[in-house]
Order: structure tokens, then C-alpha cells, then sequence
């Protein structure tokens, strides 16, 4: 550190570590010579007349305080220089005092009158400056001088000057309470300051002074919920954690009518959405707000609340996003509140530090929440790089968002992890798959199996954290699993873990049923080196010796006498008194006769298996992103969060009288537009502007009902609507197809108000009698898109949309079995619809199939091995399921390239299932498939039975949404199920389109530049006559030949499957083999992989 | 709110410390220290540790740690928001964020400081304003300062204090007008074993550089803005016309600054443009392994990726590598963290760079069970992944022409192999 002068500057005690203490007391502090010398200089240096000396020597000062040294006995000399003329002298003599003030009170007097002037000074700047300087000075004496001060600034002119009051009040109310009385005086006046400068002070004062004195906020509330979203950042985090808890005090619950609620979310959500859509102002959105049906109504200041916070998601400040994040977890309606998750998982970009904060909010909420954080799953996923503590808050929140449907990604994920070199976190990882056991029973077994794998594990650490976890999850059914136990008796000559040796010792006293010829050998292995194991594992094997000694006395009473003689003389006490009392109650003896009686009901009775709960399960009676829900304690100075009250308090006790608040603060006029537009005028502006863009919206809301139109997503706006309509003939076909993806997740929320648009639309269709294929591909458009079907009944603007889809959609008249499956389709609606409607699959279908499905997953390597399957192109068939692991049931598939009747955006895919086993098998069908985003499976109808030596073909649909991500899916029988996957070539993802020389060239026009892959290459010998080149080009991928002028060039055309995008092929061979390919296609990838696969169709 | 700020270096040296209320003394860092000795890593440092009469929030940053001390309750983020926000302020006047910069200028750090928090709250942190009442040190000013006596305080109020836009410093004049922005995306991804990927999300943000005369009222506009539905922004930005609109109209600060950040996670949009092969193994019972990974582009849009590093954290059993690389040049440290660096640069589609060798391990000890993964950095000049595009800047309010550049970097963000 610095040179040795120096330490005589330091205040006893107060050194930092790592220097060594001088025990001297500040008096003592001049005793060195040196140190006289440079304090002296220091002040000459502050007494001469010349600025830039005293600079000097305040800077120097300044820099000492900053080290924490002690500069106190120069206070008479600093003070002087208060009055100072030059600027930066002042202030920095504004800091010493500030810093020393307190210790020196009667000196620092002297430097009041300053102040006091300097509350008079016309620069506005420096009365501000001085009730700042004055009100730190922390001496009592002035406590009146600063009352008055203060008093006084909070009139003041300037708007700073007031902020500066705000400040000043929680000082001089910590300096003494006494005054609080007279402090809440001025806030309520500065409550009323229309100026944002203000509000965040102001706010942060009432926290401070008088957070219980809610009602000066009643008249101020919708002030400052309108003011809100241009007060600083700071100052929004205080004003939102203040209305957050007023709301509570206010407002009713909206969740109080939550069996309604449940029963029908897409009708609260859809009320809510009215609500933001119209509420112009109070009164009116209160009307809107109060449909027949429903009994609660929202306050409209609650509404405006709600509303006005929610662009605050967006702010660049994480706190701000916390803050409005808790008010909606503590406020809004249960639909509403998925709205917070996205800017939630933003923030987990950010420091490090802040992704601790959110994830533990996260953790929280994600247990009362789960849904909501469900869709971001992946966004927890957790890399090696990540710091410990944030891998492990991650884990809790994978672990509290696993559920049925997405447990086996969980689980392998969780595969990944226990294989890191962070012990702690493996560790972790395996209580979390404990802890996903026990909440979802269906993959128990399967966890149980990956933790006794583990059990080999070279880390000790890893096989004890599983034989803990195993011990709890064997004791929810114990019976099926005396395999297990015996594995982990053996384990007791190698684990050393004191915590491991004790669960499987009360493991196998607790089951000794179950293990009866290896429980006394474990015993007296235990007996052996009893005196050498830990208290904790001393204690076990008492009890393991009780429980033997009841169930099995002939073989364990003496083992059972030497350990609780041994035990006896323990050095520790809990083992001495647990010998002996197990000693009285076990062996009769006169006195405890009447217990010992009882002894093996009170060892063996059956005690209940353990909970595993997450540890944040109660935290959310905290309020969410404050410190006290962190440290999960109560921190000082915490305002509890109401509950919400029976009765709604009055809530005219709002109602400003008529003060318009349109006037509040004009601004510079540039961004008042913007940014401080009164209530009203906003949302009329909105309103309008709603209807301007999306006039079929508020069509489709008379004409079809609330049901129908309950599926379009809360932030669907108008925009993204219509232009996902214009955009998708533009072309965009990449964003266009997520849009689809989002869609089909909406339509099977509301599955039921689609199916019946769905039926209205087919009555209004067969009038309108349009030509076959015209009206089934459009039909099927309206499969896959509800959004699309919706507007079509209402809207006209919406017609072109539906117009280009089925322009998309159409499907080539290339196959013979097309049209027949089309005419079923149209004739008989009501035949093919419902499995179409199946293969969203609503929530309910996947519970009950799901139980047989997960038992297929393990935790080894194993699972991932189908993935890995890279299919060769060709319409050859390739294996599905081999003989040997289907136990006798092979399965092959191959892509038919027949359109899938029902839906043209599915590549058919024949399954051909042969039984080699001995005995039939019976119900083969599709085990609900857990696809990636967009890709859908109509399953084949389940094969009743499967004789041995017979075999059968079955037809299935896949929608790979134009990409060639794996399908995976579960085959099963009566009594198995097979994991497996299809991953389609790319070739396989389209279907060929006939078009002419001409128009395959203006189209190939439109599609340069980036969408244009080409590749050389030198076609071999074999390779050069038409029919051979033709040939594989077509076995690749899936697209008709066009037909060409020039002999050496070869055209393809074809669509993609999914968003119909074309994919144009050109094959241009120059005499010698040389040859170029080009593909052109809008969606790049494919046009790469195709590039690729072409090629190396044609060279090999 | 924040009672007291200590600095303290990797050391454990409390080199600054700043009092906001009354003074709290420096002993209560060791249960800062406690808590670091007990977390081992630096980045394992809880950030809020309570003990018996505070609360102790600190954030890690440049090697140095700031520790605040509470009081009473506040929300642990707006603390550290704050605390993050100093950090950005010094490194904006200095240049770095260091704490040799901090002790040159530590009467600055103070003045700046005093500032920042009165009594504990945020007063002001706009660094726009920040400058306006404490003039950055420039080796010109310090001179001219020691020869007229003018102080680097300024003593007036900075206009943004008060208006609406605290982000703005008023009067600002440039002989040439410009405004900049870079779009920088960032990909976030986890690839499996198999080459798949498992999670991939862009993180995209567009910093501004803007230096333009008088009150610039602009307006950006995208090509495509439905990419952006994840995004914060700026305050400056009009949220009620981006809503409407999809424009971002704002009165900018003056200087560089964060405009907006945005996320588009949907993962059929993320490109992944390279791809790695790997064959990383350790042999049973013998003090070799064998490490082989090649990297090779994909889905590049035909631009070339540059600037290629892969580290690995290799495994604790790992004494040394052998290897070649093809191209580039790599490091291994074999002493304390195991890291291996390879530094790649350029990959040419004709050649791929692949890295091959032997790996020493230490005799005896079992083979680790893991492979280690591999984060890999790249850059792609020129190249939104995202596909996002300006459409064009349109300015009001002012009567210059000023000149407006937009460049476009892709690069690597939390990219991770596994394997």
C-alpha cells in the first residue's frame, strides 16, 4: 500500500485488512514529525489568497478522505474557504464538510450563515447546491434552519430547487423524527408538483417519512400513473413499488372469481383486451368493462394503472422492468400477466449480477406462474461458462417450469449437466431430477434408473448426492425396488460420504423386509468400523441395529448389543442418550415392558415419503424484486404488501376536482405529442388508430361473438395482422411461416371456437360453389391458420389474404391419388376434420398417453442415438425401428411423395411395420409427440393387432414446416414404447409444380441475388446421358421437370411444402462433364441443403 | 437508500470509499471478504450478502468490485443498476473502468459521485448532464486550467436538468454533422453433441454515435420491423410511435449511446453460420487423449467469417496439448486455469482450420468424464443474421444536411459447442 507516513492518517480501527493496525486514536494522530510537516502545508496552502493553491490543497484533502483517511483536524482550516468564490473549491469544501460535519458540529456552525445565503442566491443552481450542503450537515442544532429551508425551496421556482427539497426531506427527518408531522406538510404539497423532475423524489420521500399515510396518494394517483412514463429511471422504480402497494389497499382482486377465470381464460383474457382496446377514459372504459356475465369489475384507475406501466417492459433499465414485473405479478389479471415474461427473460442478457436478481424472482414467480415462463424453457438452458450460482438458480427454474409435456427435454437436458466438471452443480442437477420425480410421477421409474446408473459414477460426490435422492424416491414405493436397495448395500464399502452411508443405512433398516439376507451382513460390517464413522452415520446404524433387532432378533441381537454397547460410550451425547433409549425400548426388561411392546410400531412404522419442494415455494408473500423476497427475511424498513381488501374503498376519493390534466407540465412542445399526452386524448388517439388499421377486428367482435375472436393474442396488433397478410404474397416467407407457428399454438387454446368458425365457413363455401380444388386448399389453409379462417368470414380486406394462400397451397395435379383424396375431403367435412383437430393436440389427450411414453426415455447416451440418424436421400426405405430393439418389431419408412390427403402442407410418410416376434402385437399407434416448433404429425390410425411373421403398411402426415428438423415421436404397443425420429431429406419437403420455359424464367428473375445458390461441379462418365440426370436430380428431391429449349440444360420446379415457397433448380451441363447448378429459392437454407444433396447425388 | 460505496481491487484492497449519510466503517467489507473467500471464484460472489446491520450489494466489473452498503429496503436491482451505471460513467470519462484510472482521477470519481446520489438517491446520471457540471479530463483542459485557474465545475445548471429531455445538453454545435449507427447482433446458441441446435437466440443492439448541431429531431425506420417484438429501448425513444408505427422517432443524446437492444429468439430465424467438428477423447487408463476439431462455415450469406477464436476449458487431469493447427495459432495454459486458445482468424472455404493433437494427462488419475465444450467467437462484417435493415433516417427540426452512415456486425455472442 502507500508509504509509511501515511498510516499515521488512519482513524484506529478503521484500517482496511491487509494493513497492519497501529493502535492509535485519532488525538495521538500528529505524533509524527512528517505528518505535523504536511498537515502544516496543507494548511498554508489553504490560507493564502490564491485559488489555485487552495484547489491544490482541497484536491489533495479530498483525495485523503477518499482512502478513508482521517483529515478532521483540518476542519478549521477547510471551513474557512466556504465562501470561496471559485466554483470548484467550494464544492469540494462542500464535500469535506458534508463528510466531517457531524464530528465537529460547533465548527461546523460556522459555516451555516453561507448556506443561508446561499438559499437566496438568484442562480438556481446554487440555491440548490447550498439546501443540499445544508441539509447533509447532520448536526441537530440546525434542525429548525432546515425545516425553514426546506419549507421554503418546496415553493420554490424552479422545479430542481423542489427535487432538491424532496431530498432533503427523508435527511432531515432521520436526523430527527420529531418533525415528521410538519415534513408530511411538504410533501403533501410536493405530491401535487406536476413536474416529472419532482414526482421521484417526492415519492421516494413519502416511502421514507410516511409510507403508511396512503391517502395523500388518492388525489395524486392518476397523476402520477399518467406522469409515470417520463420520470426518470430511479424514480420510476419508487413511484411503481409505491402504487403497488396502493393498488393493494384500493382495488379489488381481479382474481377473486378465479374458478371462473379458469374454467374460461379466453374470455377474461378477452375482456381484459377490450378493456385496453377502448377504456377512453374512466367512466367509459368502466361501461365497456362490464359485460352481463361477469361479476368483478376492474376499477378503471386500476386499468390505467396496468396500462400505463406496461411500456415500461420496455425500458433500457432492468430495475424498472423488475419493478413493473412484480406490480403485474402482484395485480393484474391472471391472463395478463404472461405479458411480463418476455421482458423478464430479457434481462437474463444482462450482468451477471442482474441475472442473479431476476432469476430468483423468476424462480418465484415460475412456481405460481409455471405456464408463463413455459414457452421460454430453452432461455434457462444453462451453459458451462455460466457462474455457479447463476447454473444452479437456472436448474430450480427448469426444474419448477417441468411438466408432463416437456420433461424428457428437460431430462436430457439434465443428462448434459450431470456430466460437467461442476461438482456443485451436478450435484444440484441431481436433487433436481429427484425433484422432478416426485412431481411428475409418470417419469419416476425412468429417473430412478438414470439414478442408479449413476451410482457408478466415479465421483463420490455424485454417487452420494444420488443415493440421497435415490433414498427419498424409493420411499414413495419401496416395495418394487429391493433390487435397488441391494445394489446400494454393496455400496457401503466404497461411499464414504457420511450423508450417502446414512441414507442407505436407513434405507436398508427401513426396508430390511426386502433385503432380509443382506441387512444383518451390512450390520455387522458396520458394527466393525462403527467406532471410525461419523455422528450422523453412528446414529443410523443404531437404528439399523433397532429396527434388525425386531424384525430379525435370532440373527442381529448380538450385533445389535455390541453396537449399542459401543454407543454407549461415544464421545458424543446424542449417541449415548440415542443408545440408550433405543436400548430401554427394545430389549424387555421389567420396567419398559409396556413400550417394548410397541417397539416395532413405533421403528417400522410407515412414515410418509418426503416432499421435495422448491425452496421459493412461499416467497411470493414478499413482494417480488425487493430485497427482503432475495434474502427471503424480513430486511429493516420493508412495508408488507396488503392483502387485497373485501370491499372496494371508495374510489371517488380519486376524483380530481376540475383541474384538467391535460394542462399538466406543457413540455417542450417538440415531444409533448408524444410523450405527455393527456389521458384521454391518448386513448382516443388509440382507439382510433385501432380502428383505422384493423377495421375487420371490431367486424368480427359483432358479428361472431367474444368466443371468436378470443384467440387472437393479447399483443397481436393490428399491424402485425394485416401485414402478415401483405407480406406473405411479398414473399417473406421465413417470418411469414413463424407466424403460422404462432397461430397454431393460439388455435389450440381455443380449439373450439375454430372448429366453429370453421363450420360456418364450410356452410358459406358450399354456396358460394367454387371448383373443387379452389375450395379444399383453401379449406386446408384455414386448417392450419385460425387467424385466417376468422377474418375470411368477416372481412373483406381479408379476402386477398385467403386468396393468396390458397394460391400457395395449391398442390400440383401431380399424383393420381390427389384428387380422389380431395373430393373426399370436400364431400365428407366432417369425416376428416376431427383427427386434423386431434393433431394439435389439446392438453388433456397428452396426459393420458404421455405415461406409457416417457418410459422409453433414459437418462443414457442411448436416447440421443436416433437424432443422430442422418437419412441417405432416396425414396428408398430406410429403418425406423430395427428387429432386435423393437423386441421382434421392425418398422421401416419411406417418404411416398403422394400429397397427404387431408392436408397438402404434410410430406406422407409410409410406415411399413413388420412383427418377427413370436406373439402378436397389438395396438400399434403414435404416442403424442413432442415436435419442435411448427412441426405437426398427423398420426396413422392405430393397427389393432400385428400377427407374428405379418406385416402392414401405414400412412402418416408430417408437417416439417419447411425445415429439416427431426420428428420425434413415440411408437407404441400395448405393452412397449419405442422413441423415434424421421428427419426428412430436404429433397422431401417439396412438391413439384408444372410451369412453362417462360414462366420458370421470370420467376427465376425474381429470385437473385441472395436467393440464388450455385455450385460447379464435373459430372462423371456415368452421368451424362438425359434419363440418368433426370433420373437422380428427381430421386434427391421431390420437383417436376420443366420443359427446356436447349438440350444441355435442366429445369426443375417445385414448391415447398409448408409455405409454398418455390424452389427453382437449374442444371446446366457443358459439354466434358463440366457442369453448373443452380438453385433458386427464397428460403435460403433449404436452397443450400439442396445445392448440396444435388450434387452429391449426381457425382457419387 | 446506498449508505456507502467501497471499491475494492482483486486484492482486497479498499482503495475509495464515498459516504452518502453518515460514515460506515470499512469493517464491515469483511463480510464482503468472508463471502469472496467462501465463493472462491470471483464470479460466485453472492451479490447481496446480509449482515447484522446492513445489507451489502456489489457488483464485479473490470477486475474490480463495488460494494454498496443499505440500510433499509430497496430493491437489490435498482442498486445494482445504479452501481453499473457508475461503472459506465467512469469508464465514459476515462476511458476504462480501472483502478488506476479511478485513483488518478479520484477527485473527479468524488465530484462525480456527489452528483450521482444525494442522500442515497439517484440525482443525476444522464451522462449528458454529468458532463455539462463535470467536465471530462483531457491533457488540454488540465493545461489550460493550471495557467487561466478556470475550474473543470461548471456553475450552472445543465439545461437537461429541466426539461423533459434530461438526455440532451442544449447548445450543441458541430462544424460536421453526423449520425452513426451499428447494428451488432450477437448469437447466443448451444450446440449439441450431434451438431443440432439446441437453443439459438439473437441479442441484437443498435449503438448510436450522433453529432449533430441544435435539437436533431430523427426518425429510423426499418425494412422489416416485425423482427423487432423484443425490444428496450432508450428513454429517449417515443414509445407511442414505435407502437403505431414501427418507427423509432427520438431527440438523440449527444455523443454515443445505446438506442435500443432488441431479441429475436424465434429459432427457425437464427442462422447458425458456423459449424464445428469434433473428436475430443480420452483414452481409459492412459495419460493421452486425442483432440481434433475443425471448423467449417454454414449458412454464412456468403460473406466471410473473420476473426475465429475457440477457447476450452479443458479439464482439471489435463497437464499438456500437442497439437497443430492448421491455421492460426494457439495457447494453452497449463498452469492455472487450463484454458486453451486458439486463435483462427479467417476461415477459407477451400481450407478449413482444424486443430489436431495429443493431450497429456495427468498418469493415474481417471479420464474425465466430460468432454470440455468449446466457445467459440467469430465476427461477419457487413451482416445482420437477423436479416434486420435500416430503411432510412429522416431528420426535423433542423435545417443541415447531416451525414448518416449505418454498418451492420454479426458476432458470436454465449456460443457454445458441446461435446
Amino acid at each position: 500500500m502507500s508509504a509509511a507516513p501515511a498510516y499515521s492518517e488512519d482513524k484506529g480501527g478503521a484500517g482496511g485488512p491487509g494493513e497492519p493496525e497501529y493502535g492509535h486514536d485519532p488525538a495521538s494522530g500528529g505524533i509524527f514529525s512528517s505528518d505535523y510537516k504536511r498537515h502544516d502545508d496543507l494548511k498554508e496552502m489553504l490560507d493564502t489568497n490564491k485559488d489555485s493553491l487552495k484547489l491544490e490543497a482541497m484536491k489533495r484533502i479530498v483525495a485523503m478522505i477518499a482512502r478513508g483517511k482521517n483529515a478532521s483536524d483540518l476542519f478549521p482550516a477547510v471551513v474557512k474557504n466556504v465562501a470561496c468564490k471559485n466554483i470548484e473549491v467550494k464544492k469540494l469544501v462542500y464535500v469535506y464538510l458534508v463528510r466531517y460535519a457531524e464530528e465537529q458540529q460547533d465548527l461546523a456552525l460556522l459555516s451555516i450563515s453561507t448556506f443561508q445565503r446561499g438559499l437566496k442566491d438568484p442562480n438556481q443552481l446554487i440555491r440548490a447546491s447550498a439546501l443540499r450542503v445544508l441539509s447533509s450537515i447532520r448536526v441537530p442544532i440546525i434542525v429548525p434552519i432546515m425545516m425553514l429551508a426546506i419549507k421554503e425551496a418546496a415553493s420554490d421556482m424552479s422545479p430542481y430547487v423542489r427535487k432538491t427539497a424532496a431530498h432533503a426531506i427523508p435527511k432531515l427527518y432521520s436526523l430527527d423524527s420529531d418533525q415528521k408531522d410538519q415534513l408530511i406538510e411538504v410533501i403533501e404539497k410536493l405530491l401535487a408538483d406536476k413536474t416529472t423532475l419532482v414526482a421521484g423524489s417526492v415519492v421516494m420521500a413519502f416511502e421514507e417519512v410516511c409510507p403508511e399515510r396512503i391517502d395523500l396518494i388518492h388525489k395524486n394517483y392518476r397523476k402520477l400513473c399518467n406522469l409515470l412514463i417520463d420520470v426518470e429511471e430511479w424514480g420510476q422504480v419508487v413511484i411503481i413499488s409505491m402504487l403497488t402497494r396502493y393498488a393493494r389497499t384500493q382495488f379489488l382482486s381481479p382474481n377473486q372469481n378465479e374458478s371462473l377465470l379458469e374454467e374460461n381464460p379466453e374470455k377474461a383474457f378477452y375482456g381484459s383486451e377490450e378493456d385496453e382496446v377502448k377504456g377512453p377514459g374512466p367512466e367509459e372504459a368502466a361501461a365497456t368493462a362490464l359485460p352481463a356475465r361477469k361479476p368483478y369489475v376492474m376499477d378503471p384507475d386500476h386499468r390505467l394503472l396496468l396500462r400505463n406501466t406496461k411500456p415500461l417492459l420496455q425500458s433500457r433499465s432492468a430495475a424498472v422492468v423488475m419493478a413493473v414485473a412484480q406490480l403485474y405479478f402482484h395485480l393484474a389479471p391472471k391472463a395478463e400477466v404472461g405479458v411480463i415474461a418476455k421482458a423478464l427473460v430479457r434481462l437474463l442478457r444482462s450482468h451477471s449480477e442482474v441475472q442473479y436478481v431476476v432469476l430468483q424472482n423468476v424462480a418465484t414467480m415460475s412456481i405460481k406462474r409455471r405456464g408463463m415462463f413455459e414457452p421460454y424453457l430453452k432461455s434457462f438452458y444453462i451453459r458451462s461458462t455460466d457462474p455457479t450460482q447463476i447454473k444452479i438458480l437456472k436448474l430450480e427454474v427448469l426444474t419448477n417450469l417441468a411438466n408432463e409435456t416437456n420433461i424428457p427435454t428437460v431430462l436430457r437436458e439434465f443428462q448434459t449437466y450431470i456430466r460437467s466438471m461442476d461438482k456443485d452443480f451436478v450435484a444440484a442437477t441431481i436433487q433436481a431430477i429427484g425433484r422432478c420425480a416426485t412431481n411428475i410421477g409418470r417419469v419416476r421409474d425412468t429417473c430412478l434408473n438414470g439414478l442408479v446408473q449413476l451410482l457408478s459414477n466415479r465421483d463420490e460426490l455424485v454417487v452420494a448426492e444420488s443415493v440421497v435422492v435415490i433414498k427419498k424416491l424409493l420411499q414413495m414405493q419401496p416395495a418394487q425396488h429391493g433390487e435397488i436397495i441391494k445394489h446400494l448395500a454393496k455400496l457401503t464399502d466404497n461411499i464414504q460420504v457420511p450423508m450417502a452411508r446414512a441414507s442407505i443405512l436407513w434405507l436398508i433398516g427401513e426396508y430390511c423386509e426386502h433385503v432380509p439376507r443382506i441387512a444383518p451382513d451390512v450390520l455387522r460390517k458396520m458394527a466393525k468400523s462403527f467406532t471410525a464413522e461419523e455422528d450422523i452415520v453412528k446414529l443410523q446404524v443404531i437404528n439399523l441395529a433397532a429396527k434388525l433387532y425386531l424384525t430379525n432378533s435370532k440373527q442381529t441381537k448380538l450385533l445389535t448389543q455390541y453396537v449399542l454397547s459401543l454407543a454407549k460410550y461415544d464421545q458424543n451425547y446424542d449417541i449415548r442418550d440415542r443408545a440408550r433409549f433405543t436400548r430401554q425400548l427394545i430389549v424387555p426388561s421389567e420396567q419398559g415392558g409396556a413400550l417394548s411392546r410397541h417397539a416395532k410400531k413405533l421403528f417400522l412404522a410407515p412414515k410418509p415419503a418426503p416432499v421435495l419442494e422448491s425452496s421459493f415455494k412461499d416467497r411470493d408473500h414478499f413482494q417480488l424484486g425487493s430485497l427482503s423476497h432475495l434474502l427471503n427475511a424480513k430486511a429493516t424498513g420493508y412495508q408488507e404488501l396488503p392483502d387485497w381488501p373485501e370491499e372496494a374503498p371508495d374510489p371517488s376519493v380519486r376524483n380530481v376536482e376540475e383541474e384538467d390534466l391535460s394542462l399538466i407540465e406543457t413540455h417542450m412542445g417538440l415531444l409533448g405529442e408524444y410523450t405527455e399526452v393527456p389521458e384521454w386524448t391518448k386513448c382516443s388517439n388509440r382507439e382510433k388508430r385501432k380502428e383505422k388499421e384493423k377495421p375487420f377486428y371490431s367486424d368480427s367482435e359483432g358479428e361472431s361473438g367474444p368466443t371468436e375472436s378470443a384467440d387472437s393474442n393479447p399483443e397481436s396488433d393490428s399491424e402485425s395482422d394485416s401485414k402478415s397478410s401483405s407480406e406473405s404474397s411479398s414473399g417473406d416467407s421465413s417470418s411469414e411461416s413463424d407466424d403460422e407457428d404462432e397461430e397454431k399454438g393460439r388455435s389450440s387454446e381455443s380449439e373450439q371456437s375454430e372448429e366453429e368458425g370453421k363450420r360456418k365457413k364450410m356452410k358459406k363455401r358450399k354456396t358460394v360453389a367454387e371448383g373443387h380444388r379452389e375450395g379444399s386448399s383453401s379449406d386446408e389453409g384455414s386448417d392450419s391458420s385460425s387467424s385466417s379462417s376468422e377474418s375470411e368470414v368477416t372481412s373483406e380486406s381479408e379476402e386477398e389474404q385467403v386468396e393468396s394462400t390458397s394460391w400457395r397451397r395449391k398442390t400440383p395435379p401431380s399424383s393420381k391419388s390427389a384428387p380422389a383424396a380431395k373430393e373426399i375431403s370436400l364431400l365428407d367435412l366432417e369425416d376428416f376434420t376431427p383427427p386434423s383437430v386431434q393433431a394439435v393436440s389439446p392438453p388433456t389427450i397428452v396426459s393420458t398417453s404421455l405415461a406409457t411414453d416417457l418410459e422409453g426415455l433414459t437418462l443414457t447416451d442411448s436416447s440421443l442415438v436416433p437424432s443422430l440418424l442422418s437419412p441417405v436421400p432416396g425414396v428408398g426405405r430406410q429403418e425406423l425401428l430395427h428387429r432386435v430393439a423393437g423386441e421382434g418389431l421392425a418398422v421401416e419408412y419411406a417418404f411416398s411423395r403422394q400429397p397427404f390427403p387431408g392436408d397438402p402442407h404434410m410430406v406422407s410418410v409410409h410406415i411399413h411395420f413388420s412383427n418377427s416376434s413370436e406373439n402378436p402385437i397389438k395396438g400399434l399407434r403414435v404416442g403424442t409427440p413432442k415436435l419442435p416448433a411448427g412441426i405437426s404429425i398427423q398420426e396413422f390410425p392405430e393397427i389393432e393387432s400385428l400377427a407374428p411373421g405379418e406385416s402392414t403398411t401405414a400412412v402418416m402426415g408430417i408437417n416439417f414446416c419447411d425445415s429439416t428438423q427431426a420428428a420425434n415421436f413415440q411408437l407404441c404397443t400395448q405393452t412397449r414404447q419405442f422413441y423415434v425420429c424421421i428427419q426428412p431429406p430436404v429433397g422431401e419437403l417439396m412438391a413439384p409444380v408444372f410451369m412453362s420455359e417462360n414462366e420458370f424464367k421470370k420467376e427465376q428473375g425474381k429470385l437473385t441475388g441472395m436467393n440464388e445458390i450455385t455450385e460447379k461441379l464435373t459430372l462423371p462418365d456415368t452421368c451424362r446421358n438425359d434419363h440418368i440426370v433426370v433420373q437422380k436430380v428427381t430421386t434427391t428431391a421431390n420437383l417436376g421437370r420443366v420443359p427446356c429449349g436447349t438440350s444441355d440444360e435442366y429445369r426443375f420446379a417445385g414448391r415447398t411444402l409448408t409455405s409454398g415457397s418455390l424452389v427453382l433448380l437449374t442444371l446446366d451441363a457443358r459439354p466434358a462433364g463440366a457442369a453448373q447448378l443452380t438453385v433458386n429459392s427464397e428460403k435460403m437454407v433449404i436452397g443450400t441443403m439442396l445445392v448440396k444433396d444435388v450434387v452429391q447425388a449426381l457425382t457419387q | 437508500m446506498i449508505h456507502s460505496l467501497f471499491l475494492i481491487n482483486c486484492s482486497g484492497d479498499i482503495f475509495l470509499e464515498k459516504h452518502w449519510k453518515s460514515v460506515v466503517s470499512q469493517s464491515v467489507c469483511d463480510y464482503f471478504f468472508e463471502a469472496q473467500e467462501k465463493a472462491a471464484d470471483v464470479e460466485n460472489v453472492p451479490p447481496v450478502i446480509s449482515t447484522p446491520h446492513h445489507y451489502l450489494i456489489s457488483i464485479y466489473r473490470d477486475k474490480l468490485f463495488f460494494v454498496s452498503v443499505i440500510q433499509t429496503e430497496v430493491p437489490p436491482l435498482f442498486v445494482i443498476e445504479f452501481l453499473h451505471r457508475v461503472a459506465d460513467t467512469f469508464q465514459d470519462y476515462f476511458g476504462e473502468c480501472s483502478e488506476a484510472a479511478i485513483k488518478d482521477n479520484v477527485v473527479i470519481v468524488y465530484e462525480l459521485l456527489e452528483e450521482m446520489l444525494d442522500n442515497g438517491f439517484p440525482l443525476a446520471t444522464e451522462s449528458n448532464i454529468l458532463k455539462e457540471l463535470i467536465k471530462p479530463p483531457t491533457i488540454l483542459r488540465s493545461v489550460v486550467n493550471s495557467i487561466t485557474g478556470s475550474s473543470n465545475v461548471g456553475d450552472t445548471l445543465p439545461t437537461g436538468q429541466l426539461s423533459n429531455i434530461p438526455w440532451r445538453r442544449a447548445g450543441v454545435k458541430y462544424t460536421n454533422n453526423e449520425a452513426y449507427f451499428d447494428v451488432v447482433e450477437e448469437i447466443d446458441a448451444i450446440i449439441d453433441k450431434s451438431g443440432s441446435t439446441v437453443f439459438a437466440e439473437i441479442q441484437g443492439v443498435i449503438d448510436a454515435c450522433i453529432k449533430l448541431s441544435g435539437m436533431p429531431d430523427l426518425s429510423l425506420s426499418f425494412m422489416n420491423p416485425r423482427l423487432l417484438d423484443d425490444v428496450s429501448f432508450h428513454p429517449c425513444i417515443r414509445f407511442k410511435r414505435w407502437e403505431s408505427e414501427r418507427v423509432l422517432s427520438f431527440i438523440p443524446p449527444d455523443g454515443n449511446f445505446r438506442l435500443i437492444s432488441y431479441r429475436v429468439s424465434s429459432q427457425n430465424l437464427v442462422a447458425i453460420p458456423v459449424y464445428v467438428k469434433h473428436c475430443i477423447s480420452f483414452k481409459e487408463n492412459s495419460a493421452c487423449g486425442r483432440f481434433d476439431i475443425t471448423i467449417g462455415p454454414k449458412q454464412n450469406m456468403g460473406k466471410t467469417i473473420e476473426g475465429i477464436t475457440v477457447t476450452v476449458h479443458m479439464p482439471k487431469v489435463v497437464l499438456n496439448m500437442n497439437l497443430t493447427p492448421t491455421q492460426g495459432s494457439y495457447t494453452f495454459d497449463p498452469v492455472t486455469k487450463k484454458v486453451l486458445t486458439w486463435d483462427v482468424g479467417k476461415i477459407t472455404p477451400q481450407k478449413l482450420p482444424s486443430l489436431k493433437g495429443l493431450v497429456n494427462l495427468q498418469s493415474g488419475a481417471p479420464k474425465p468424464e466430460e468432454n470440455p465444450s468449446l466457445n467459440i467467437q467469430f465476427k461477419i462484417q457487413q451482416l445482420a443474421i437477423s436479416g434486420l435493415k435500416v430503411n432510412r433516417l429522416d431528420m426535423y427540426g433542423e435545417k443541415y444536411k447531416p451525414f448518416k452512415g449505418v454498418k451492420y456486425v454479426t458476432k458470436a455472442g454465449k456460443f457454445q459447442v458441446r461435446t
